[in-house]
């Protein structure tokens, strides 16, 4: 059976490549993109075989409840919306791997009670990144659909949001270190506190940049994602997650920066925007 | 430590797919692609099946978690790839 599940997902992998591949040019778009929601659903069917799932129930309601919220809002989002329905979705995605995350490290308590988990080091490496992920992806992903719809203004202090993203990251290296080399298993009010300072560190990282900018964010956020699906690869030693989750981040960021050139903007400057308005003001005569 | 190992390699040759296999796309094509992908990004809804599948090792607390994350990871999945259908269908009539 495991054979089969990774063969699974070895041809979910495939078709996702072959799927975004086929979503660059116009003419094979439409057939990637098919070929990408097939690839998804052998994926699921694949993690629907795995040995951990035994009961079917709270499954079936899951993807009842979130399959038929997602289809009526596919169906209703007027075409206007758009960038906003993608930075929302990808806000979604965000928050789900943010989850897994919780979730796998409930389970690894019960699992190492049990005495059939040890933690590792690249486990409590993984579970922090999962988590700092996964919740910058959803509270940034929220401010940038608050930006596009024009309710969340231009930020003014730019400095304040910076120092605390300063202080979060500091505290977040300080925490995280505790928490993977001294006590792992035990920090259920760490692994919260982390939670809520990284959902705190999402809205202080997209708050300084400008609204006309947004695009890129919600592609650069869009990579994140990705990325936090692959590391909750990495906290489950699951290989469809890890390669589906990097493809994406690494697409992500490459898409990112085709973006970026279209706008004539670098990177650095629009993460940085605003404090670097001058010194990119300085660039533009020194052309 | 191996399956580390095994992992990473795993992730570092994705990535090398991943760059590769986007260039030179249409600037019309920017939002479908970034919509596209954020549907595949769904993926994570592989590991809330497994976390919510009901095995010895699951506490109240992480099936819970383990359905909210199904609940919005299959959101992000049905929504992505039909909204990407509609924006790609809509370029198609044009």
């Amino acid at each position: 059976m495991e054979i089969l599940i990774n063969f699974g997902y070895l041809i979910a992998a495939i078709l996702f490549i072959l799927g975004i591949k086929g979503m660059t040019t116009p003419k094979t778009a439409v057939r990637g993109n098919q070929m990408s929601a097939i690839g998804m659903l052998i994926a699921v069917v694949a993690a629907l075989l795995d040995y951990n799932v035994v009961d079917y129930t709270w499954i079936i309601v899951g993807v009842l409840i979130g399959g038929i919220l997602g289809a009526v809002l596919a169906k209703k989002i007027a075409m206007t919306d758009m960038p906003e329905m993608v930075a929302a979705l990808n806000g979604v995605g965000g928050g789900a791997s943010l989850l897994v995350a919780a979730a796998n490290y409930l389970e690894s308590q019960k699992l190492a009670e049990m005495g059939k988990f040890v933690p590792t080091y690249d486990w409590s490496i993984a579970v922090i990144l999962s988590i700092l992920i996964g919740a910058v992806t959803l509270t940034g992903s929220l401010i940038a659909v608050g930006k596009l719809k024009g309710k969340i203004g231009d930020a003014k202090k730019v400095g304040l949001f910076k120092a605390i993203v300063k202080v979060v990251l500091l505290t977040l290296v300080v925490g995280g270190g505790y928490f993977a080399y001294v006590d792992p298993l035990n920090s259920d009010i760490l692994i919260a506190g982390m939670i809520v300072l990284c959902l705190v560190l999402g809205v202080c990282l997209v708050m300084p940049i400008g609204g006309a900018d947004m695009p890129v964010v919600v592609s650069l956020l869009n990579s994140y994602s990705g990325l936090a699906g692959a590391s909750a690869g990495f906290v489950l030693g699951n290989n469809g997650l890890i390669i589906t989750g990097s493809l994406v981040g690494a697409s992500g960021i490459i898409l990112t920066s085709i973006m970026c050139k279209a706008m004539n903007r670098s990177l650095t400057n629009v993460l940085f925007g605003g404090s670097m308005a001058a010194s990119a003001g300085v660039s533009k005569s020194e052309n | 430590m191996e399956m580390f190992i095994m992992m990473l390699t795993i992730f570092v040759l994705a990535v090398f797919v991943g760059v590769e296999i986007i260039n030179k796309v249409p600037p019309t094509l920017h939002t479908p692609l970034m919509s596209g992908t954020n549907a595949i990004s769904g993926i994570v809804v592989v590991g809330a099946i497994i976390s919510s599948g009901g095995s010895e090792h699951t506490t109240v607390l992480s099936t819970v978690l383990g359905v909210v994350a199904i609940a919005l990871a299959t959101i992000n999945i049905v929504a992505g790839f039909m909204v990407t259908d509609r924006m790609l269908n809509m370029f198609k009539k044009k």
